[in-house]
């Protein structure tokens, strides 16, 4: 057994035990602690994918002394590799660019206990990626609920709090419900770890036994994950949570979290009920209708909003509902655009999240419309790198978003009777995109004297100013770094696309 | 020449510029719920008699709440308008009724679901079902002699599926993290540094100070209680019991110790400092112990730790110190989160 199969467990226990540790840390320290160890699981990600690329095969790691099913085991294949390195990638730079927000927003003696949450969402979220078994994949997910809340209410502002406590309400009815899918396929099933249960519901389904159990298995889990990761018309917790917590909190619960509940639907998908099985129980045209009306519902709502955070927010509805669209369409080509997807969005939301930031500053911490007139120009780095997230947004060529569009485009044509409305949702839905964040774009390269930012009169406070909108240079590295992301995506799709039709074939 | 437009605030081009700048706010008060401090006060004497009348008592009645809160807490605690009126928002109470119904249709429709699902289940308790496998049966046959615990439970879940009970640690951990983020009191300048001052003098309001009943019930209940949870915890591994079970009766212990002598008596062996240093130890002893026993077990090596004779106390390998430390954990998690709400610190 080579040493670099032990990284999938060594990356989970590192991101834990140093929120475990961080109890004890000052705030500084607790945030070294938690970047390093961000590092640490990014890089024995991209070993893990490099193996498994290497070897061309999956791999079960075998938690303690005792075989699954009767021990604890996970489960690393080219996907797995993929997703937990571009889940490290994306929360580095999250943290990376929200540092100093984290230091504003968060009263002093409790930063500590954000980096705990962040670290141990960040453990929960590889575990959620790398689980074969199914009730370890409950456990992190009532860990990924918990950190989720935490980190919406450290900022502890009274529309946070709010916030946090109907993200609470939602994500527990999304983990009852999938608790409950869990029991009952382990009554009909007898099995929690994911090959075996997949075997036992194959000879059930054969055999025609316990009908109905199994369609509300499939149902049950499958409105609990997207309840849990914001599907329409489940989203109403989205735009307070994205829009009132600290950015980095909403970088990551936009980017990753949401999308580590559907990348654990994908695995319930495939190897637990077979995808044959979901397209016949029919509950992937429930998600594909309510996937093609969030992006428009989401996208109506974001053009409505004259608060850019909650504009960002809604935009994030119309996403997922993109996602929820490809794995609706229910064929392999479907699947793999909604992965992609799932990459191209987590890029460019917190891309959007991290860059407005530098946009807020400018202007004086207001985040509507009228006030981001012309900060653009008062902060060029963060206004870039908000032009680059719009345009991927958008769809616009070279960048992240264009590919997933043609990716949901092409894949649609393989499945006939989804294919009018998938492509006319797709070109709705761009055009809606594009009218709201061309707004916002336009509004933010145009004449400061036309909004209601003033810019200070006298020379200190303009001084002043300066220095406040002035990007620290880990905001810097992280923009630009985000950017980069977004040109590899989208420059670089077709070895990522065959990476993940590779890592979908392993889940078989 | 071109002609001017009549109306031209309201022609088409107009509206759309005063979106593009966003002037304008389309569903101004329509797509989000919004917190208090944001609503205006419903205009007095609008409506029927009847609405207006029992209108009015539901603002005295609040009135009364918020001078009553007030009092103890301070004012910055009750949301109040800007006027500085009590809120009181019509278009609530109807989506109040409107919400209360469509929740109960919603709940039959889903009791209906499930109750037809379990029609359909295997029956309960038959011996055939499919939950009758390997899986149980292994843990019953060879669970003694793979992990040396007497309780099967307890070998199943600190051995055979340790990496779940660990996950189930750190839930109760991070819980822990939340709570003290919302409640605990950190006071940076002079006037929270009262507010704390005046709060804790409020919390012998709600502390039974000398109260002899209660004094002399918890000198002999405390350390049997006590007593009781430390034996479930060392005895996890022979009978019912175990971390979580035993840490929650030493926890329920340590409260009532609390009620009946305050907090001056416990500050004395369990501060905020010991809570925290408590948690740290048992749940890295516990991240370092499995990860080892993790590694072993994943890379085929032996593990090295004996498994003992079973039915002793010090046997089966592990699962005693992690039982130590589950109920380390538990315990302390109980009586934080009792302190916090009680006067947010410890």
């Amino acid at each position: 057994m080579s040493f670099v199969q032990n990284f999938p467990f060594f990356s989970i226990i590192i991101a834990m035990f140093s929120g475990i540790i961080s109890s004890v840390l000052p705030g500084k320290k607790a945030r070294a602690l938690s970047v390093a160890a961000i590092t640490v699981t990014t890089l024995m990600s991209a070993a893990v994918l490099g193996f498994c690329m290497g070897t061309g095969e999956s791999y079960t790691y075998m938690m303690g002394h005792f075989p699954a099913p009767w021990g604890n085991e996970i489960r690393a294949g080219v996907l797995e590799g993929l997703t937990a390195l571009l889940f490290g990638i994306v929360m580095f730079l999250s943290v990376l660019g929200g540092m100093r927000d984290v230091a504003e927003d968060i009263e002093p003696s409790k930063q500590n206990l954000f980096y705990i949450m962040i670290d141990l969402m960040l453990s929960s979220l590889l575990a959620l990626i790398y689980t074969n078994d199914l009730f370890t994949a409950y456990v992190f997910v009532e860990i990924n609920t918990i950190a989720g809340c935490g980190l919406i209410m450290v900022r502890q502002t009274g529309r946070s709090l709010t916030a946090a406590i109907r993200y609470m309400v939602m994500s527990s009815l999304g983990s009852g419900l999938f608790l409950i899918g869990l029991s009952l396929l382990y009554d009909v099933t007898g099995q929690l770890l994911m090959s075996p249960a997949r075997t036992a519901v194959e000879k059930i389904v054969a055999e025609g036994s316990y009908r109905i159990p199994v369609l509300v298995i499939v149902a049950v889990v499958s409105v609990g994950l997207a309840i849990k990761s914001g599907l329409f018309p489940f989203h109403s917790w989205i735009p307070d949570t994205y829009g009132y917590a600290t950015p980095t909190a909403s970088a990551v619960l936009s980017g990753l979290v949401s999308k580590g509940y559907i990348f654990l639907l994908i695995k319930f998908f495939y190897r637990v009920m077979a995808p044959l099985n979901v397209i016949h129980s029919h509950i992937v045209n429930v998600l594909f209708i309510f996937g093609v009306a969030g992006m428009m519902i989401g996208s109506l709502r974001a053009i409505m909003q004259t608060d850019t955070r909650k504009m960002i927010a809604y935009s994030s509805v119309a996403q997922i509902g993109y996602i929820y669209m490809g794995i609706g369409l229910g064929t392999q080509a479907g699947m793999i655009a909604a992965i992609f997807h799932i990459f191209a969005h987590a890029a460019t939301k917190a891309l959007l999240f991290i860059s407005s930031v530098g946009l807020y500053k400018a202007s004086g911490g207001k985040t509507d419309f009228l006030a981001l007139r012309g900060a653009g120009y008062r902060n060029r780095l963060a206004g870039i790198g908000f032009l680059v997230g719009a345009m991927s947004m958008v769809g616009f060529p070279m960048l992240s978003g264009f590919i997933s569009k043609l990716l949901f485009a092409t894949s649609a044509l393989q499945s006939p009777h989804k294919m009018l409305i998938t492509l006319i949702a797709l070109a709705v839905s761009t055009v809606l995109n594009a009218v709201y964040f061309l707004r916002l774009m336009i509004g933010l390269y145009r004449p400061a004297r036309s909004g209601t930012y003033v810019e200070p009169k006298d020379a200190k406070a303009r001084a002043e100013a300066g220095r406040e909108a002035a990007n620290p240079w880990a905001l810097r590295i992280s923009i630009v770094c985000f950017v980069a992301l977004n040109l590899i995506l989208g420059l670089f799709s077709q070895p990522i696309v065959r990476e993940i039709t590779e890592g979908l074939a392993m889940f078989e | 020449m071109s002609r001017l437009k009549e109306n031209y605030e309201n022609s088409r081009y107009r509206r759309f510029m005063r979106w593009m700048n966003g002037e304008v706010d389309l569903l101004d008060g329509v797509t989000d719920v919004r917190i208090p401090e944001e609503t205006e006060p419903a205009p007095a004497g609008h409506g029927a008699a009847g609405p207006v009348s029992s209108a009015d008592k539901r603002r005295a009645a609040l009135e009364a709440r918020r001078k009553e809160s007030e009092e103890i807490f301070g004012p910055e605690i009750w949301p109040q308008a800007a006027s500085g009126e009590p809120i009181f928002d019509r278009r609530l109470t109807v989506f109040r009724g409107v919400y209360s119904v469509m929740s109960v249709i919603l709940c039959a429709v889903i009791i209906w679901v499930f109750l037809w699902t379990t029609v359909h289940l295997p029956p309960f308790g038959g011996a055939d079902n499919p939950a009758n496998n390997e899986v149980p049966r292994r843990y019953i046959e060879s669970g003694l002699a793979e992990t040396g615990a007497v309780n099967f439970v307890t070998g199943m879940i600190l051995d055979y599926r340790a990496f779940d009970t660990f996950g189930e640690s750190c839930v109760l951990f991070i819980a822990s993290c939340c709570v003290l983020v919302l409640l605990r009191i950190d006071p940076v300048d002079e006037h929270s540094r009262a507010r704390v001052r005046k709060q804790q003098e409020n919390d012998r309001v709600f502390e039974p100070k000398n109260d002899v009943i209660l004094q002399k019930a918890a000198f002999i209940l405390v350390p049997l209680i006590l007593i009781f949870g430390i034996y479930i915890v060392l005895n996890g591994h022979l009978s019912p019991g175990g971390g979580f079970s035993g840490g929650a009766v030493l926890g329920s212990g340590l409260i009532l110790y609390l009620n009946a002598f305050g907090f001056q008596k416990t500050e004395r062996f369990f501060t905020e400092k010991v809570y925290r240093r408590v948690t740290l130890c048992a749940l890295t002893f516990y991240c370092l112990a499995k990860s080892y026993s993790f590694f072993t077990g994943a890379n085929h090596l032996e593990s090295g730790i004996p498994l003992g004779t079973p039915g002793a106390i010090l046997s089966s390998g592990l699962i005693l110190p992690l039982n130590i430390c589950v109920g380390l954990v538990v315990m302390c998690t109980m009586y934080a989160f009792y302190t916090l709400f009680r006067k947010g610190g410890m």
